[in-house]
């Protein structure tokens, strides 16, 4: 047995004004990965590639241990999939979707189904068509999530919803992680969400793997400095600073790959560190995409 | 449960830290005793509604620090230290006395001068108490 969730290797996929370049990741059970990049960037198309409902171009992928597309009938019983497209139907209420799935999938938790109701402030005799947005969201959630599927795979789960129901959400995704044998993959551009909750983080952008790694690793690599830097001084370029940004006697030096002796080699180079501070996701998000824009225009 | 706890996102450090200083309150103010086990890495994980990979760190290095221990398959627990309390809170002074020695020469401020501007610190503390 693998002990992989998800191995994406050189997947490539191109359409006429976006293409999907060389994509590769894993995921190892057990653990979280949070995709996230702008819009455009690519989430989506590598999603429905994952799940077997696109076939790339060239490259291979493995879902649960089975290859995609072709075992994607077998692997689908064990993935719980939801995205913003999913259809319910309109005339029918929530209660009939549960029974609906419940007599689908043997794994169905009822007991954790009405929990999830009553949290998530459904009721069971309500139409779909009278849901609020966030309201039909909790309901595609609720129907996978109570399938206690090995795999979640969701598309942009918490978009549009209020941070009430973002924070249940990501209270149940953190829950399912008590079982280490399931894994999780979510995509959002919200990077709150994902620095929270993931243990490992996917950075893509137009179509290219910016970075796959570890979180805790991936935001120990960046740092800004604050630098003061005395008359006659000249910073010098750096290896590991991405950017620096002067005015008068002060600088800021975003670094992507940190390390302490940094900080000594500008003391050295007779600079002052006045602070080195640590960096959010969200800001390390625009950081890197810039930077990464700006190579690929350079 | 662990409900007290309480991660802040307008807090600048990182989520790890936060979970580390929370763990050693636990201990210093004798809510967590020495020897008692504490949660399994995936359930504080859960009731923080942080990811594993965090919660994780937060243990190695409060091992390496020798506050807890974890052995493999009996999960994790405060390091069975006599005093373990008392030594968190002297630590915690320790870090702050340093930072104030960082500042201190930072603005080019003398020990001497330094003393005397504890002492009126001092003053200032018991006058509040009083008050």
């Amino acid at each position: 047995m693998t002990d992989l969730a998800i191995e994406m290797t050189g997947v490539s996929k191109r359409y006429r004004y976006f293409a999907l370049d060389n994509v590769h990741f894993r995921v190892q059970k057990g653990q979280i990965m949070g995709l996230i990049g702008p819009n455009g960037a690519g989430k989506s198309t590598t999603i429905r590639i994952l799940m077997g409902l696109i076939r790339p171009d060239s490259g291979e992928v493995r879902v649960l241990g089975r290859r995609m597309p072709a075992e994607q009938v077998a692997a689908k019983w064990d993935i719980g999939f939801a995205s913003d497209d999913m259809r319910l139907y309109d005339q029918l209420t929530v209660g009939w979707h549960m029974n609906f799935i419940a007599s689908i999938y043997p794994n169905w938790d009822p007991a954790y189904a009405d929990v999830l109701l009553k949290r998530f402030g459904l009721v069971a005799e309500q139409k779909i068509k009278g849901l609020s947005h966030g309201q039909r969201v909790k309901a595609v959630l609720l129907l996978v999530l109570a399938r206690k599927p090995k795999l979640l795979v969701l598309d942009e789960p918490t978009t549009g919803l209020d941070p009430v129901a973002r924070h249940e959400i990501l209270r149940e995704l953190t829950a399912v992680m008590t079982d280490e044998g399931r894994s999780v993959l979510f995509s959002s551009h919200n990077t709150q969400d994902v620095e929270q909750i993931s243990d490992q983080i996917t950075f893509i952008d137009r179509g290219r793997i910016l970075d796959s790694m570890d979180k805790e690793a991936y935001l120990d690599r960046w740092r800004r400095l604050r630098l003061e830097v005395p008359a006659g001084v000249e910073l010098p370029a750096l290896p590991g600073v991405i950017g620096v940004r002067q005015e008068g006697r002060l600088a800021v030096a975003t670094a992507n790959a940190f390390v302490p002796d940094l900080a000594n080699e500008y003391e050295s180079r007779g600079a002052r560190v006045q602070r080195i501070e640590n960096m959010t996701l969200e800001e390390i998000f625009v950081a890197n995409v810039e930077h990464s824009r700006e190579e690929v225009e350079a | 449960m662990n409900g007290a706890f309480a991660i802040s996102q307008a807090d600048k450090r990182p989520m790890y830290l936060q979970i580390m200083e929370q763990i050693k309150e636990r201990i210093a103010v004798g809510d967590w005793a020495p020897g008692q086990a504490i949660p399994s890495i995936r359930q504080l994980a859960a009731d923080l509604q942080v990811s594993v990979i965090t919660v994780k760190r937060s243990y190695l290095e409060l091992e390496r620090e020798g506050i807890i221990v974890t052995q493999q398959g009996k999960g994790s627990q405060v390091a069975p230290t006599p005093g373990l309390g008392a030594r968190l809170r002297e630590q915690e002074l320790t870090q702050h006395l340093e930072q104030v020695m960082r500042i201190a020469t930072q603005l080019g401020i003398r020990q001497k001068d330094l003393e005397e501007r504890l002492r009126e610190a001092g003053d200032r503390v018991a006058e509040k108490e009083t008050i």
